[in-house]
């Protein structure tokens, strides 16, 4: 199909009026990747895909696309195709004619537009519903209207706000899985907006954690996941405790600080240097009920909740200053001695599950 | 029903089941039977009864509308009432939508759009008489346009359409009507979901393009309620034509009312039948063309 573009944002800033939606991001997305925005609502994923695309102005920066800065071409000329939250479909239209719409803007004549779009459909077994309007279709059937819609364009990079947040539970699995196979088999760049870590592990190449306007974190899903950077991500991601507090010694590449409530933390990495907090993150799985065998990576602590997830089971425990501390253990391993709230325990990790992290 | 039930302790009030629903309906129907059906009942009654200059005798004759369609006069004066109404319907339209465009897609505060809206809707809190008439000062032979001419030179006499014309009751018409086609229409571009427009932006469609392509078609059927308030209204319309055209030009309802003031009831019955049928049938073929379910 259509060659494919690399995306470069150099310091990108959104501002309305007084508020700044975006601080100066920075990012490159290789041509052909799938990317990721992952982020709380608010925090400026949408604004800055909406740049991409056009729909918005760049207050400051660049938009730099293939080799061309596009900050101010109009969106059909960038080479990019947005698929909106709702699909945002013709209701008055039909199929065809709606994913002709683009054709018929450039001046294509009626029966070739009328052919093409009909081959967009057939590639999304659209087939049979040619002739029906958008409102007669389900969710996951308007979707790839909305996906055949973008695709005609013959864009360089096609990007999805939210595409799959309309949908139920069950469907937005099935279209996730479509959408990954869609982008693999064209080799076209994805940018897709999302709020579900879920969906941006699943899909992406390039994972990009944003909150209040900056980039925490542009790395694969699983170096996010594995190593988050920044406190931010450790809780955004859920996969990883996120423990701060009063940086003391900071040695032979091993970092250690001191929480409020008086227990001492450490981890193997170099800490920040001159900053007021320090943070270090240990995986919710790789937690043990065993003693420590070295100081600075366990604590003694009480069982505050215990909830049985099926193959896993999630415990809270309170101590050394943690108001909540979570451990996930395996069935097998849980109920080989289990525990229940009330109960004293001792909580530990290798010293190579914990990680220390970054501020920004 | 419950009566009967002899073991009932308490003697309970029931009301039939059906009693409540036929109640909830009845002031409707109350309504619209005394006031609508019963009256056109009555037209349609007296339409075949026979007149003389000091009365009418019930009777069963079909004259009435054998005169009236069979006149010159009649068909003349519903072609000028036709002719009226796709006037002033065609400037209403366009001056409509552009207004009720404005302030949809350009009036970017909710607060603004409705104190323009209410602006909009200033002039009707005065009487239509009022508003018309007080064009006259305005058009006039001495009025203030024909007075700017002469004195500027533009022109050496004052220009007699002005006033007493066709323009003028068209220019009246459509002053008193245009509120009728701004609503509708700003009703149904207010529901247009804005990412139409950024998706249709984002085909590669003009400014122009998102007009014609996806905003019209998405207004039809505000443009059809619009339409169906004008042209009802013009066609039933006799006093800003009688004011306008200074007796001049003629309107179908104007015919009735100077057939009633001749006590020439029956006639003017049999003519509002005729009128009642065609702007059902100009109602009926506006709903044929464009759905307004949705918009209900």
């Amino acid at each position: 199909m259509a060659k494919t573009a690399e995306i470069e944002l150099a310091s990108v800033s959104k501002i309305y009026g007084t508020t700044t939606a975006v601080h100066a991001i920075s990012l490159k997305i290789p041509a052909g990747s799938y990317c990721c925005f992952l982020g709380p609502s608010g925090c400026g994923k949408t604004s800055t895909l909406r740049m991409i695309a056009g729909h918005e102005s760049v207050s400051e920066g660049d938009v730099v696309l293939g080799n061309k800065v596009v900050n101010d071409l109009a969106p059909a000329k960038r080479g990019t195709a947005m698929m909106f939250q709702s699909y945002a479909l013709f209701p008055h239209l039909d199929l065809v004619d709606n994913v002709a719409f683009s054709l018929k803007m450039k001046g294509v004549g009626k029966e070739e537009r009328r052919r093409e779009a009909i081959e967009m459909l057939k590639l999304m077994q659209l087939e049979p519903y040619v002739n029906r309007r958008p409102a007669q279709l389900s969710g996951g059937q308007q979707q790839r209207v909305a996906l055949a819609r973008a695709l005609i364009t013959k864009p360089q990079a096609l990007l999805l706000d939210e595409p799959l947040s309309a949908l139920d539970p069950f469907l937005k699995i099935q279209m996730r899985a479509e959408l990954k196979k869609l982008q693999a088999s064209l080799g076209m760049t994805f940018v897709h907006v999302t709020h579900s870590q879920e969906e941006a592990m699943a899909l992406a190449d390039l994972v990009v954690i944003m909150n209040d306007g900056r980039i925490e974190q542009a790395a694969p899903p699983r170096e996010i996941f594995e190593r988050p950077a920044t406190p931010f991500v450790a809780g955004f991601m859920g996969s990883h405790n996120v423990i701060s507090g009063r940086p003391v010694a900071n040695a032979e590449g091993k970092a250690t600080i001191e929480v409020p409530g008086g227990g001492q933390f450490s981890a193997f990495g170099r800490a920040p240097e001159g900053q007021e907090i320090g943070s270090i993150a240990v995986r919710t799985d790789r937690v043990l009920l065993e003693e420590a065998t070295e100081p600075g990576f366990g604590f003694a602590g009480v069982i505050s909740n215990v909830e049985d997830l099926g193959a896993t089971v999630k415990l809270s425990i309170q101590g050394a200053g943690l108001e909540d501390f979570t451990a996930i253990l395996g069935d097998t391993a849980y109920f080989a001695k289990p525990v229940k709230p009330g109960d004293a325990v001792h909580v530990s990790w290798a010293p190579a599950e914990a990680i220390v992290l970054g501020h920004i | 029903m419950s009566g009967s039930r002899t073991n009932d302790t308490g003697r309970q009030f029931h009301l039939p089941a059906w009693l409540p629903a036929y109640l909830q309906a009845a002031p409707l129907t109350i309504i619209l039977g005394g006031f609508l059906l019963l009256p056109l009942l009555m037209i349609a009654i007296v339409s075949f009864w026979d007149y003389d200059f000091a009365r009418m005798y019930p009777d069963f004759v079909t004259f009435n509308y054998s005169e009236t369609l069979g006149s010159w006069i009649t068909w003349k004066t519903y072609l000028n009432t036709l002719k009226f109404a796709a006037i002033v319907w065609a400037i209403t339209l366009f001056i409509g939508f552009w207004v009720a465009y404005f302030l949809a897609f350009h009036v970017r505060s909710t607060a603004m759009q409705m104190v323009l809206f209410l602006v909009c809707t200033v002039p009707f809190l005065t009487s239509n008489i009022i508003r018309m008439i007080s064009w006259i000062p305005v058009l006039g032979r001495n009025g203030l346009i024909n007075t700017a001419l002469v004195n500027t030179g533009i022109t050496t006499e004052p220009v007699e359409w002005l006033l007493y014309s066709d323009f003028a009751v068209v220019l009246a018409m459509v002053h008193l009507y245009t509120l009728f086609m701004v609503v509708p229409i700003f009703n149904t571009l207010m529901r247009i979901d804005k990412t139409l427009v950024e998706a249709a932006h984002d085909a590669g469609a003009t400014t122009w393009q998102v007009l014609t392509n996806v905003i019209v078609p998405l207004a039809k059927p505000g443009m059809a309620i619009g339409t169906i308030f004008v042209v009802t209204l013009v066609m039933a319309d006799f006093s800003t034509v009688q004011v306008m055209s200074g007796g001049q030009s003629a309107s179908v309802a104007l015919m009735m009312k100077n057939q009633m003031s001749l006590l020439q009831y029956p006639a003017a019955a049999a003519n509002a039948m005729v009128l009642l049928v065609l702007v059902l049938l100009l109602v009926a073929a506006i709903l044929r063309v464009v759905d307004i379910r949705k918009e209900l």
